[in-house]
Formats: structure tokens, sequence, C-alpha cells
């Protein structure tokens, strides 16, 4: 494996990994595709020295398994690369942004919290 | 060519493919019915044969050896579960029948619940790492379909979360496959024992830290759960019931699959603090909720720690436990939301503040709940009680007390919640008033009724037959903790 590939392959892993952790739908559909392309980087690397034929019988041959791991491996990633596509395009549609939000009830239950240190009873006693 | 172990994963494939091109809804309904049925019946053929002498089944598809080839492996944990699967999704099928709901009229719903279906029974019988990646791409890919299938505004959000989460968990996952194979040269999860117990021990346990990411991502455990209880509950109640059933537990399974049989004798104190922490928060959360459906999602994560729990202590006794609270686990928390989808049809929510009393209005209902509830919460003589006693057994005879202590801290806890939610969806007046003439609650929903009811006999029946059920999980995890004997199978002659 040469030094380039190593430094590829980081590469692609820290830039996806960057993009992943933003709030846009869209960013982290691009950092998916590059971790998902890192990882592939990644398994074609392990299949031994590059410029080998992937043949049985001769010397110093590569091995033809993480091959057809990697094949399968880009059908994957580019059907859920699809489907996220997809998924951004309805949350603009629906929200005019693609921004992922917080839950709702999440958000509800913290407001009750800062309002329970006031003057609101808690919601256990109202039920009672 | 092994047929039985071909048709559970088989059948629904080719069920999916049918329904796609059948648009028509009742030639969908029979298509799923036949394949799942079928897939049922291959199923118990397999459990039948792996009982009967104690063997393991493996089939190599296209009878090329081992190493080079797909191999599915059915023992007796894959045999159980993949019966336990198949039932569950059939009962969950007919329950989504009857809830009359949007999503089941959907032309894709049918097939993408085959898929699911395929995928999971894949997952069960994976003999290498990289199908099981395959299954579990096949699974999640599935669930994204299924939890986003009415596109509204809750289910778009909270789906991009589970999406995006899981899409990290396969490429970790995918990583962990390829530096595995980097290391030993195989992905064949019957070569790889030998393999990986000859690497350095740096090695050996980064690969299984990448693997217990990936799998605790899946199973929803402390601190990788936070995408559980925030995305399942926007889900409809039938798909909701599937996901807390089968799809965590899928994760539970290839993490007992990867500590007994590839890393025996792992770290196990760092798997009794994933463990009481799960157990701790998972309940805390459920504490703090107001809606029963996010209760019961919260519950889902405190309930993985139990089972992680007895993973970390390893021995015979604790992994037989183990097995055992799975097989009691699974169809306690699809019936328990099974009940809440119920509820939510006939109430429009399952909010404390906006139903109560529904106890006046269907005893049977009340009761439906109350059964499983209390089989959770582990007490006697239901058969979370057994499960938990197992556990906390296997524990004090490996001297692991602080962690039975936890264990039994959050089954209190566990109580307090599920007490809270027959205080506020069951007890107290009846709200919102039903409108006039409509007198009780499950005789309006006869197919959602009918499959609830099944499913919570069938809880009851495993407290019942505990002592048989006991011994098969006993002999599932003698298995399990002799991972020379399922490489023999796969790779003997």
């Amino acid at each position: 494996m040469s030094a380039a590939m190593v430094v590829l392959i980081g590469v692609l892993f820290g830039c996806g990994t960057y993009l992943l952790l933003h709030r846009t739908l869209t960013r982290i559909v691009l950092g998916i595709g590059l971790l998902a392309n890192g990882v592939n980087l990644l398994i074609v690397a392990t299949s031994g020295p590059s410029g080998e034929a992937p043949l049985v019988g001769r010397d110093g041959r590569t091995d033809s398994v993480p091959q057809a791991l990697v094949l399968t491996a880009i059908v994957i990633g580019f059907a859920v690369t699809a489907f996220l596509l997809a998924l951004a395009w309805r949350s603009w549609t629906i929200g005019g942004n693609d921004a992922v939000e917080d839950d709702l009830e999440d958000r509800r239950i913290a407001s009750e919290r800062e309002r329970a240190g006031t003057d609101v009873p808690d919601h256990e006693d109202v039920e009672s | 060519m092994n047929v039985v172990l071909g048709l559970p994963l088989g059948l629904p494939l080719l069920g999916a493919a049918l329904t796609m091109i059948v648009r028509a809804r009742a030639a969908q309904r029979a298509i799923s019915f036949v394949a799942l049925g079928g897939s049922l019946a291959a199923s118990v053929a397999l459990l039948v044969e792996v009982a009967r002498d104690d063997s393991i089944v493996v089939s190599r598809l296209g009878g090329w050896p081992a190493a080079v080839t797909i191999t599915l492996v059915g023992d007796r944990l894959s045999a159980m579960m993949l019966v336990i699967a198949v039932a569950l999704l059939v009962l969950v099928l007919a329950f989504a029948i009857g809830q009359r709901a949007s999503d089941e009229r959907s032309p894709f719903y049918h097939p993408v619940y085959l898929v699911l279906a395929a995928g999971l029974a894949q997952a069960f019988l994976a003999g290498d790492l990289f199908n099981l990646f395959v299954a579990f791409e096949l699974m999640l890919m599935a669930s994204y379909v299924l939890l986003t299938l009415e596109g509204t505004d809750a289910q778009i959000r909270a789906g991009t979360t589970y999406v995006v989460l899981n899409v990290v968990e396969s490429v970790v996952l995918l990583t962990a496959v390829g530096l595995v194979f980097a290391a030993t040269g195989t992905v064949s999860m019957a070569d790889l024992p030998e393999r990986l117990a000859a690497l350095p021990d740096g090695v050996r346990t980064g690969l299984n830290l990448l693997l217990l990411v990936a799998f605790g991502i899946k199973a929803a455990v402390f601190p990788l759960f936070f995408w559980l209880p925030d995305s399942y509950p926007t889900a409809p109640s039938s798909v909701t019931a599937i996901f807390a059933g089968l799809l965590t537990k899928v994760g539970v399974y290839t993490l007992i699959r990867t500590e007994t049989l590839l890393f025996p004798g792992g770290d196990s104190t760092l798997l009794l603090w994933i463990a009481g922490l799960t157990m701790i928060i998972g309940v805390l959360g459920a504490m703090s909720h107001l809606e029963m459906k996010r209760i019961l999602s919260f519950h889902i994560v405190s309930q993985i720690g139990y089972m992680v729990m007895g993973l970390g202590i390893g021995t015979e006794a604790a992994i037989a436990a183990t097995v055992f609270f799975l097989l009691h686990q699974i169809p306690v928390k699809t019936a328990l939301f099974l009940v809440q989808g119920i509820v939510e049809r006939e109430t429009g929510t399952t909010a404390f503040d906006r139903t109560g009393g529904l106890v006046h209005r269907s005893g049977l209902l009340a009761a439906l709940f109350l059964l499983p509830a209390l089989s959770l919460a582990g007490l006697p003589p239901f058969s979370g009680f057994l499960g938990k006693l197992a556990l906390v057994q296997a524990g004090f005879a490996d001297g692991a007390h602080v962690i039975v202590t936890v264990a039994l801290v959050g089954s209190i806890l566990t109580l307090i919640s599920m007490t809270k939610i027959w205080m506020g969806v069951f007890w107290g007046e009846v709200h919102p008033a039903p409108p006039e003439g409509r007198e009780g609650v499950l005789r309006h929903h006869r197919l959602m009724s009918a499959s609830t009811i099944v499913l919570v006999a069938a809880t009851l029946a495993i407290a019942v037959l505990a002592g048989p059920l006991y011994d098969f999980c006993a002999a599932a995890a003698a298995q399990l903790v002799d991972p020379g004997r399922y490489v023999e199978a796969v790779l003997g002659p």
C-alpha cells in the first residue's frame, strides 16, 4: 500500500467526519459520501500491493475477495446516498430548509423544566 | 445446499419482488402472508433439526469450499431468534392490516416489510462478517423506508437522525470488516476465532472495540442509544413494534456472537459498565417522559442493558440467562407497543394529559397492558421475573454484586414508570369521552386486538413453559461458549 493511499484515506475520513457534524442535511450527505469512499479505498488497500492482477497462480497476486466486497459496498453506498438525498429533498419541500431540528418533545420537556423552577407546578401535581 | 436455511431468506425476497409487481392490496397481503408463512415453516423446521441432535446446520451456497463462499449457519441461538422474529413479523403484519392506517395502504409497505424480513433472517444466519454487513444494510434500508413512509414533518425530522446515525454505524461496521480482513485475510466467522487469537493484543482489542461500537449503535447501548428514543416514537405503531422487538435485538444477537465466537474472554469490565449505565440512564429517561410511546422507547434501551450484563458476566450460566432474557423480551416489548397502538388508534394520542380511564372502557385492554408491563418490570410469576432471576443468580455465582444491585434498582424504577403509564392512560376519569353509543374498545379493532391477544398469550406461555425453554437456552449457551463446535461444523468435511 502506497503512502499516498494512506494519506488519501485519512483525508477522506477526516473531511467526511467534519461534514457529518453539520446540521445541514446536504453537508451530511456529502460527508457520508466521503466517508463511504474512504472505507471503500481502505478495503481495496487490503487486497495487497497495487499493480498486481487478481488472478490465481501468479506470484504476488492481488487478493480478489476485497474487490468483490468493495463492489457490494459501493452499490449499498449508492442506494443509501440516493435515499438520503430524497430525504433532504422532502425536508426542503416541507420546511423550506434541510437543517436537522431538535426533538419537539425534548424541547417541550426542557422548557417545562425551566418554568418548573418558577411558579408552574409539576405535571404530576396537575394530574392528581 | 440445505433448503431449510435458504427459505427464510429467499421466500421474503421473492415475495418482495412479487409485491412490487402486483399492486392490488388484497394480492399483496396474500403474498406477504404466504411468504412469511413459508419462512416461518422453514424456520421451525430448522429449529426442530437443530434441537433434535444438538447439531449446527451449515449450508455453503453454490457448494464452494467454506473459505470462499457465502455460508449460512444455523445453531440453536440463530434458529431460536429466527423463529421468534418471523412469528412476530406475521403477527405484526396482521396488526398493521387491522390498524387501517395509511402506512399499510401504501403500495410500497408490503415489499419493504418483506425485505426487512429477509434482512433479519440473513442477519441471524450469516456465517461471515461481510454478509452480516449486507444483512444489516438490507434490514436498515427497509427500516429507513418504513420509518419515513408517510413523509410527515415529524417523521422526516426523526427519520433523518435515524438514517444518519445508522449510516455512520454501517461505515464503522464496514471499516471493522475491512480491518479484520486486513489483519487476518478472512471474514468467515469460522476461520476468524483461530486467526484473531493469533493477533497481537493491541490489534485484537482495537478490532473488538470497532465491532463493539458498530453493534453497540445498533443495539442502542449507552452512550450510543440517543437516536432510538428520538426516532422510534414518530413511526406508525406497527412499525415501532417491529423495530422495538427485533431491530435492537439483532444488535444484541451480533454482540453475543462477537463476544463469544470472535473475541472470547474479552474485556468484561467495559461491558458491565456499559450494561449498568444503559439500564439506569434508559430507565431514568423513561421516567422523565409523559407519553406512553416515548416511555416504552426508553425502556427498550434500559432492557438492552440486562442482556449486555449477562454477556459481560460471561459465564455459561450468564449467557444462558441472556438468551432466555432475549426470548422473553422480544414478545413482551412488542406486545406493549401493540397495546400502545390500539390506545393511540382509539383515542388519537397516548400523551398522559390527553388520555385516561381506559380501564373503565375496556378491562381486557388494560389487562393486555398490565400483564406484559409487570413481566417487563420483572414481577413473579411472569417471564421477566424468571429471566432476571437467572441473570441475578449467574451474577452472584460470579461475584458480580455491584452490577446485580444496579440491575435490581433498574427493575424497581421500571416498575415505577410502568405504574406511571397505568396511572396516565388506564386509571382515573374516562378522557377523552368516547363518541355516543361506542362501547368498549377491542371490538372496534378486531384484527389488532386478536394479534395483541395472541402475543400476550405467548408471553404468558413463556412463563408457563419456562422449564423446557430454559433448558433449550442453556443448551444454546453451551454451544456458544465452545466456539470449537461452530468452527468444526462450518469447516469440517
